[in-house]
């Protein structure tokens, strides 16, 4: 019987498999930032161990750093200390850093890609859950904890159950103005935010083979958000173009190579999955979320549900529980949600492409009074090369901020946060209690929306403008 | 981690059940960034209350502690297991752990000895007869021992083979992994030219 393309990934990197153990999986890439990994090398120190594979690790500072005078020290001491901590670790173990103010910093999951060094058939694990990102190209990709971190750093490999396998099958193409990230927004709407739990999930059909690989990035991205293990998409031409020629990506003898063994990257056409999704892209719309979880989403022409909308009993509970926290009435149209804060970035929506897009939307336009729409590019190359286009321009002369990189109010954990009952539409891919700031109510949006709903400080769509 | 055969140590008497990781380490005490430093947040709140156990004198040196039931609920930080080591105790001993609290403590080198209520409660007799007093405990026998005479106590405690093994022979995770290293090698010698570096 044939297999799925995660199965022969993950095949092709077990280093040992006994009956009644887990799989011991080969790790090709180790990503670090300064959140997660502080235990995981004071762990090496106090077993006497080193970085098995510092050429197959690589650290950036994202989480922490602030995007406004990153030039001087951080202000905020617990971040100043694990940014310290992250570059004394990666100077006495070996490790590649990119730091604050380097040309490669950035979002560890914007920085691997834009390198070359996501590349098909690895597999790639961080100390981050949105891991799932590097998917997109044919990875097997997924968050680690700390104790993981360490044994990735002293042996190079994991421990792993090998999950099961889901495909989701998108047919049909997105219409004009509908995004990735309201494709991903509607699936988990669809499945509920435990849908994907245990799986391996790959993304299929013409809507996701139609998508760039930004797009495919989106998605991936979002996996965790519905509970999936991991996310992935067979390697095709817009992969490989992509790849080829980044810094890091292989070259010559080595490109072919490497090209003719991607090609392989395919699911088997007698292989079977655990589980299908099917959805059809072609009746999609712009989507957002008036919820506290990524699963409470709806159409932007919708309007915010009431718990008696729902017919589980936890459901309408969650419902009431949101609505209360968000500060909605049922029955509002999405449309008519005023918002304070439109934040465009992070590991989702953070890409090149993403700021192009908003710039399309945005230019010529003004952002609303009493709305502040702050821009954050998912790295520093993304910076220069908005910058180089022009981009900048676009956003500062709409009156919005335009920002160094790093997560920023994806997470909120540097100065850039809302207050409390502040709303915001956000690019980003987490709307919990507080993710954006305590008591900050966060929307989750797309790219398009975001700007159209920076110009009108109401949810909205381009097409509103 | 250290190979645990056995240990012989002061014990202290912790008369609560459902001690949850938020009492053994409040979320505030989270923020370091070294694995060792954990003790000064071991059961903050409560040490706040001079009369609070650990604040005696007699339980300075303890290593071993004795607890009620479902020992280690609430969140799984790790750090919970941290903050216990590094405040020198070697041994948990209660009637019933939480799944993760157990499982971490094997994987960190804290024994965590699970025994029936009766022994729990004739320990913090003895203990509170005997304030400062030593108990022995022994992994090859998976055996716990106080006391002299009359009131002597001898029990067993239960533990599965895997962690006794990974403890007995001082493997954590990562030690189990090296113990394969010739395998790792070998997959390292067939990985394609073409696989990227970072340096
Ligand atoms: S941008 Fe947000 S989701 Fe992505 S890595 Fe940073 S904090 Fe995590």
């Amino acid at each position: 019987m044939g297999k799925t393309l995660a199965e022969k990934v993950w095949d092709e990197h077990v280093v040992r498999s006994t009956e009644g153990e887990p799989d011991l999986l080969y790790i090709d890439l180790h990503l670090i930032h300064e959140v997660t990994s502080p235990q995981a090398f004071d762990g090496l120190r106090m077993s006497q161990r080193k970085v098995r594979r510092p050429d197959l690790t690589l650290a950036t500072e994202d989480h922490n750093v602030p995007t406004l005078d990153w030039d001087k020290p951080i202000a905020d001491p617990v971040s100043r200390t694990q940014v310290d901590t992250l570059r004394k670790n990666a100077a006495d173990f070996g490790v590649r850093l990119h730091p604050l103010g380097d040309v490669e910093q950035g979002i560890v999951h914007v920085v691997g890609p834009q390198l070359g060094l996501t590349q098909p058939g690895m597999t790639i694990v961080c100390g981050d859950s949105h891991t799932s990102t590097h998917g997109a190209f044919g990875a097997i990709a997924f968050g680690i904890g700390t104790s993981e971190v360490e044994h990735v750093l002293a042996t190079q490999t994991l421990p792993q159950q090998k999950p099961k396998t889901m495909a989701v099958t998108v047919n049909g193409s997105l219409p004009e103005g509908v995004t990735a990230k309201d494709l991903v927004l509607t699936l988990i709407t669809h499945t509920g935010t435990g849908g994907g739990q245990g799986y391996i999930v790959e993304y299929r059909g013409q809507a996701i083979e139609e998508l760039s690989m930004e797009g495919r990035m989106t998605v991936c991205n979002m996996s965790i958000e519905w509970g999936a293990k991991a996310g992935l998409i067979a390697p095709d031409q817009t992969t490989f173009d992509y790849i080829e020629g980044k810094p890091e990506a292989p070259k010559g003898a080595d490109w072919d190579a490497a090209v003719a063994y991607w090609k392989t990257l395919v699911t088997d056409a007698d292989a079977t999955f655990d589980k299908e999704i099917v959805l059809d892209a072609s009746t999609m719309t712009p989507f957002v979320t008036w919820g506290t979880n990524p699963g409470q989403g709806v159409q932007l022409g919708g309007n915010v549900p009431s718990p008696a909308d729902f017919s589980d009993p936890v459901d309408q509970i969650a419902c009431e529980k949101a609505l209360e926290y968000m500060g909605l009435q049922a029955g509002t149209p999405m449309r008519e949600i005023k918002v304070d804060t439109v934040f465009v970035g992070s590991c989702t929506n953070g890409r090149i492409e993403d700021l192009r897009l908003a710039a399309e939307v945005i230019k010529g336009h003004k952002v609303a009074d009493q709305t502040r729409l702050l821009v954050v590019p998912g790295s520093v190359r993304v910076r220069l090369q908005a910058e180089a286009e022009g981009l900048d321009q676009i956003f500062i002369a709409a009156g919005a901020e335009w920002r160094g990189a790093g997560c920023s109010m994806c997470l909120g954990m540097n100065p850039d946060q809302l207050a409390p009952g502040e709303r915001s539409a956000s690019t980003s891919n987490r709307n919990f209690e507080g993710r954006q700031g305590k008591g900050g109510r966060t929307h989750l949006v797309s790219i398009p929306v975001a700007a159209a709903t920076a110009v009108r400080g109401t949810l909205s769509s381009p097409a509103d403008l | 981690m250290d190979k645990f055969t056995n240990h012989t140590g002061v014990a202290m008497p912790l008369k609560r059940s459902n001690v949850d990781t938020d009492q053994i380490i409040p979320a505030v005490y989270l923020k370091r960034v070294t694995r060792t430093g954990f003790e000064d947040g071991l059961f903050a709140a409560w040490r706040n209350d001079r009369e609070f156990i650990m604040n005696r004198p007699e339980y300075a040196e303890a290593s071993v502690l004795v607890a009620g039931p479902d020992f280690g609920t609430g969140s799984s930080r790790e750090h919970a297991v941290w903050a216990l080591q590094n405040y020198g105790f070697k041994v948990v001993i209660s009637s019933r752990f939480a799944d993760i609290f157990r499982g971490n403590s094997g994987k960190a080198g804290l024994l965590s000895a699970q025994v029936d209520e009766a022994v729990v409660e004739g320990l913090w007799a003895y203990l509170e007869a005997n304030p400062g007093a030593e108990v022995s405990v022994d992994l090859e026998s998976r055996s716990i021992k106080a006391g002299q005479g009359d009131d002597a106590i001898d029990a067993t405690f239960v533990i599965d083979d895997y962690t006794r093994w990974r403890l007995l022979n001082g493997l954590d995770d990562i030690g189990i992994t090296l113990s394969h290293e010739a395998d790792i090698d070998a997959f390292e010698a067939k990985r394609p030219a073409y696989k990227p570096v970072t340096q």
